[in-house]
C-alpha cells in the first residue's frame, strides 16, 4: 500500500492536468459565445456615441453623450419605460395568480381533466404573432370579432379594446400566452405535494382555504419564484404582440422599451439614438436580473 | 378518553369491496393493533375511522356518536402518518401549533401546551428547527407531539415505525408503550410487523382481504389461533404444518395419524368430524423437540445460528421441511439425521376448512 502510494504521481499534478485539458476543450465554445455577445455589445456602445442617421448621411461623427441626453429627456422614453414595467407587473400578477388557482383546480379529480389540461396548456404553443393576430382580428375586432358579436347579441355596443385600452389589451394577450406556462410549472409543483401532508392538515382541522394558504402556497414558493424569474426575462422584451396589434400606439400608449428602440432604429432610421436606447435596456435588464437572481437563489436555498 | 365502535363497516372502490363488513368495539384506554399482510385493508380501515376515506356502509361510533359524516378535523382524533407528514416549511413549534391555532386556542394556552409536550418528548432543544434538520427518530417524535397537543380522544397510528432502522424501531416501540401508559389514551395502531403487534397491543385484530380473521389478546392469538391464517401469521419463525388423517376423538382429545404411521393424541375437541378426514397439524418451531433417535426422523438441511437460539431446518421423508427452534448451543450439524418429538399439548389441529379445533384447556396466559 505504501509503495503504491509513493509511486503514483502526486494527486495535485493530476488534477491540474485534468483541469488544463478541460479548459482547452471548453475554450472554442467559450470563445465563440464570447465573440457572439461581445461584438454586438461593443458595436451598440460605439453606435450609441455616434451621430448615425440613415436618412441624413451628412450628419455623422462622434456625438458624445448627445444620444443619451436626447433619449433620457424624451418624454416618450419615460412613458415607454413605465409601460414596460406595467406590462411586466400586470402579466406576472395575472399569470402567477391565475396560474396558482388553475393549478390547484386542475389537481382535483373531475370528468374530462386530461382534455382540459391539454386545452389550458395549448396557448403556450401558439407563436406570439399568431396569437396577437387571433386576438386582434378574430376576438376583439369591433366589427367582425367574436367578442363584439357576443356584445351585440345582448344589445350592447362593443368596445374597441385596442383603441380604447391599448396597453391593457396587450397585457391581456400576453397574459393569455403566459398563463399556460405558469399553470404547467405550478401544476407539477402542486402534484409533488405529499398527499399525507394534506391529510395531516385535514386531521388538524384545516379547511380547503386554510390548506391552500398554509400548506399548498408555501409548497409552491419555489416554483412561483422560478416562474416569476423566467417570465420577467421574456416579458421585458415583448415585441411581436405590440407590433402586430397596436404598433405601439395610439401615440406611445402601448410602446415599451423594446418597441421604442425598434421604432427609433427601423422606423426613424436613427441608429445612434436606438443604440443608446439599447444600452439603457441592457442596464435595466441587468439591474432586474441581479435582484431576481438574488431573490430566487435565496428562495431556492431555503 | 373514548370508546370506538365499528358496526358492519364496509368500503367499496368502484366495484371492488375492500372492507367486507367489520364489526369491532374498542374500549377506553385500550391499545388496539390492526395487523395483517399488505393489501389486507388495515390502513384503509384506519383511514375510514380517521375520516380520510368515505364509509360505504355501516356505522362508526366514537363515544356513542355516529361519526360517518363528520369532518376528519372534528372527530376528536389525531393521526401519526407513516411518512410523519410534517409541514416542511414550519418549524417544530409551528408544526405542533397548527392544529391548535386553527381551533382558535389563545396564544398563551398554545405555548404552555406545546412546551409541556415538548418537555415530555424531549423536543425542547429542537422547537426552532425545521423538520428537514431533524433525524428520523426526532421527526417521529414531532409527529407524535403534534398528535398529543391536540388532546385527542383517540390516537391513530399508521405504520409509524416502518421508516426507522431496527435499533430505533425497538426504542420507539418501548417509548410508545410507555407514552400510552402515561396518557392512557385509546389508541389504534396499524402495522404489518407482528413484533410491534405482540409487544404493544392490548388487543390485536388480524385482518385478511378486508375480513377480520381473529380478535384477541396477543397471547390468545399465539396460543389459540382461530384458523390456519392466524396460526401462520402470528409467530416467528412461522408455525410448521403437515397433513394427517383424523382417527377419532373424545372429550379429552382427538387422535390423528401422521404420514409415517405414528399417531398423535392432541388435547383438542373435534365435534362432528368423521374419522378418515384429512386435517392439518400445526406446531410452532419453539415447541418441537429434537432427539437423536426415534420416530419422525429427518435430515438437517440448514442451520441458522442466531446466537441465543438456533433454527434447524429438517427435511422429512415426505419432502416437507420442519423448522425446529433449539438452544443456541445446540451441537446439531448439517446433513445429520435427527428425530423430532411433537409434544401433543402444543399441537394445533385444523379442519379442512382451515378452522382450528377448540382446545380442551385454555392456556393460563391467554384466558
Amino acid at each position: 500500500m505504501q509503495a503504491v502510494l509513493e509511486h503514483s504521481p502526486p494527486a495535485g499534478a493530476t488534477a491540474r492536468t485534468t483541469k488544463r485539458t478541460g479548459f482547452l476543450l471548453l475554450s472554442p465554445s467559450v470563445l465563440i459565445l464570447l465573440v457572439w455577445s461581445i461584438v454586438p455589445l461593443v458595436m451598440t456602445l460605439w453606435y450609441s456615441l455616434q451621430n448615425y442617421n440613415l436618412v441624413d448621411p451628412t450628419l455623422h461623427g462622434f456625438a458624445g453623450l448627445d444620444n443619451y441626453w436626447y433619449l433620457l429627456t424624451d418624454p416618450d422614453f419615460l412613458h415607454s419605460l413605465l409601460n414596460t414595467l406595467v406590462l411586466v407587473a400586470g402579466v406576472l400578477i395575472i399569470s402567477v395568480g391565475g396560474g396558482t388557482l388553475l393549478a390547484v383546480l386542475y389537481d382535483q379529480e373531475f370528468f374530462g381533466r386530461g382534455i382540459a389540461r391539454i386545452m389550458v396548456i395549448s396557448p403556450f404553443f401558439i407563436m406570439p404573432t399568431v396569437s396577437a393576430l387571433l386576438w386582434k382580428n378574430l376576438m376583439l375586432h369591433p366589427i367582425y370579432g367574436v367578442y363584439s358579436a357576443m356584445m351585440r347579441a345582448v344589445g350592447l355596443t362593443p368596445i374597441d379594446w385596442l383603441a380604447r385600452f391599448p396597453l391593457m389589451t396587450v397585457m391581456m394577450i400576453v397574459a393569455w400566452e403566459w398563463l399556460p406556462f405558469a399553470v404547467l410549472i405550478l401544476l407539477t409543483a402542486v402534484q409533488s405535494l405529499d398527499g399525507e401532508q394534506r391529510e395531516a392538515a385535514r386531521m388538524d382541522g384545516a379547511g380547503p382555504i386554510a390548506r391552500f394558504r398554509y400548506i399548498i402556497l408555501p409548497h409552491l414558493g419555489r416554483a412561483i419564484s422560478v416562474v416569476v424569474m423566467i417570465e420577467t426575462i421574456y416579458l421585458l422584451t415583448i415585441f411581436a404582440e405590440i407590433s402586430v396589434t397596436t404598433a405601439g400606439g395610439p401615440g406611445v400608449a402601448s410602446t415599451n422599451l423594446a418597441y421604442l428602440i425598434y421604432s427609433r432604429a427601423l422606423l426613424q432610421f436613427d441608429v445612434g439614438g436606438a443604440s443608446a436606447g439599447g444600452v439603457v435596456a441592457i442596464v435595466i435588464a441587468n439591474i432586474v436580473a441581479i435582484f431576481l437572481v438574488r431573490a430566487v437563489a435565496r428562495n431556492l436555498e431555503a | 378518553m373514548a370508546t370506538v365502535e365499528l358496526k358492519n363497516l364496509r368500503k367499496t372502490y368502484l366495484t371492488e369491496e375492500i372492507i367486507k363488513g367489520i364489526s369491532l368495539s374498542i374500549e377506553e384506554r385500550e391499545f388496539v393493533v390492526f395487523v395483517g399482510p399488505s393489501g389486507c385493508g388495515k390502513s384503509t380501515l384506519l383511514r375510514m375511522i380517521a375520516g380520510l376515506e368515505d364509509i360505504t356502509s355501516g356505522d362508526l361510533l366514537i363515544d356513542g356518536h355516529r361519526m360517518n359524516d363528520v369532518e376528519p378535523g372534528k372527530r376528536g382524533l389525531a393521526m401519526v402518518f407513516q411518512s410523519y407528514a410534517l409541514y416542511p416549511h414550519m418549524n417544530v413549534y409551528k408544526n405542533m401549533e397548527f392544529g391548535l391555532k386553527l381551533s382558535g386556542m389563545p396564544e398563551a394556552e398554545r405555548r404552555a401546551k406545546i412546551e409541556h409536550v415538548a418537555r415530555t418528548l424531549q423536543l425542547e432543544p429542537y422547537l426552532n428547527h425545521k423538520p428537514g434538520q431533524l433525524s428520523g427518530g426526532q421527526r417521529q417524535r414531532v409527529a407524535i407531539g403534534r398528535a398529543i397537543v391536540r388532546n385527542p380522544k383517540v390516537f391513530l397510528f399508521d405504520e409509524p415505525l416502518s421508516n426507522l432502522d431496527a435499533a430505533l424501531r425497538g426504542q420507539m416501540r418501548v417509548e410508545l408503550s410507555a407514552l400510552h401508559r402515561k396518557l392512557g389514551a385509546t389508541t389504534i395502531y396499524v402495522t404489518h410487523d407482528q413484533v410491534e403487534a405482540m409487544t404493544m397491543a392490548d388487543k390485536i385484530v388480524v385482518l385478511q382481504k378486508g375480513v377480520v380473521e381473529q380478535i384477541g389478546s396477543p397471547l390468545e392469538l399465539y396460543h389459540h389461533p382461530r384458523n390456519l391464517f392466524v396460526a401462520r401469521f402470528i409467530g416467528s419463525p412461522p408455525m410448521n404444518f403437515f397433513s394427517a388423517i383424523f382417527q377419532g376423538g373424545d372429550a379429552a382429545g382427538s387422535s390423528v395419524q401422521l404420514r409415517d404411521g405414528s399417531s398423535l393424541y392432541v388435547p383438542v375437541t373435534s365435534p362432528g368430524l368423521l374419522p378418515g378426514t384429512k386435517v392439518t397439524v400445526g406446531i410452532r418451531p419453539e415447541h418441537v423437540e429434537l432427539a437423536s433417535s426415534g420416530p419422525n426422523s429427518g435430515v438437517v438441511e440448514v442451520i441458522e445460528r442466531l446466537g441465543a437460539i438456533t433454527l434447524v431446518h429438517v427435511r422429512m421423508p415426505d419432502g416437507e421441511i420442519i423448522v425446529v427452534q433449539t438452544d443456541g448451543a445446540a451441537l446439531t450439524d448439517v446433513d445429520t439425521r435427527v428425530s423430532l418429538t411433537l409434544p401433543p399439548h402444543n399441537c394445533h389441529l385444523f379442519a379442512p376448512d382451515g378452522l382450528a379445533f377448540e382446545a380442551c384447556h385454555r392456556h393460563p396466559l391467554a384466558a
